[in-house]
């Protein structure tokens, strides 16, 4: 299920909620991404996220459809902040629910590398020196693109 | 065809999307880009640097030879950063 969200989410709720009525899950593997207060000397006062409405629940589902097909996933969640987020807030949270651990750890895994990459967001940071528009990293894409020998073979 | 400019490109254009109907020589996205770069110079600045100005077109990425017939929708903007 994708989720995209313009105000604050509860993780620990949306966790406690996922697959709750179903025992055939062995395990659940998240990862919850969150605003830094801080990057490098550089005091972190928000966090503006923009993204592309239509395209960016498009996108988002097809990264979901396809962690689907490489993993036999009972459930898989991935909640999506956009809007302006203060340190310490939630951006996002990726659930993955399988039978066994190894399956929902590499979805995870998984899902949040693609969508780093995939997904049309853009992070505005508000800083002590004036806002700036966040560099695409080259780690970011070596970290997804890990995944993509596997889509090939 | 509505253009759409997302996160600092929208800065350079002044605009967050447009109406607009290219000339018929326009037929696939480096031909728009370089349409675009006379109608709005500050983003056409930066349409020479590799990488910097990404593409979709009908909300699907799209390259410089991906072909606009039929499109509604091209919206440009530099690499993501969520997550």
């Amino acid at each position: 299920m994708i989720r995209l969200l313009g105000e604050p989410f509860d993780p620990a709720a949306e966790i406690a909620r996922f697959t709750t009525d179903r025992q055939d899950v062995g395990g659940i593997a998240t990862f919850l991404g969150r605003v830094r207060d801080r990057v490098g000397e550089l005091r972190i006062r928000a966090l503006t996220l923009e993204h592309y409405p239509g395209m960016t629940e498009r996108k988002l589902a097809e990264i979901e459809a396809e962690a689907r097909r490489r993993w036999p996933l009972q459930d898989c969640l991935v909640i999506h902040r956009y809007g302006r987020m203060e340190p310490g807030e939630p951006i996002v949270l990726v659930a993955t629910a399988s039978a066994h651990r190894a399956a929902a750890l590499e979805a995870c895994a998984f899902l949040i590398d693609w969508l780093k990459t995939k997904a049309p967001f853009w992070k505005l940071e508000e800083t002590d020196r004036g806002a700036r528009w966040v560099e695409a990293r080259e780690s970011d894409d070596a970290a997804a693109a890990r995944w993509e020998k596997e889509t090939a073979g | 065809m509505k253009l759409r400019y997302f996160a600092w490109l929208r800065q350079r254009t002044g605009l967050a999307e447009e109406e607009v109907e290219p000339p018929p020589e326009v037929h696939c996205v480096a031909d728009l880009k370089h349409w675009l770069a006379d109608r709005h110079p500050r983003f056409g600045e930066v349409l020479a640097a590799p990488g910097v100005v990404r593409c979709a077109v009908d909300q699907e990425y799209a390259e410089d030879d991906t072909p606009l017939e039929g499109a509604r929708e091209v919206a440009f903007f530099p690499p993501v950063t969520g997550g």
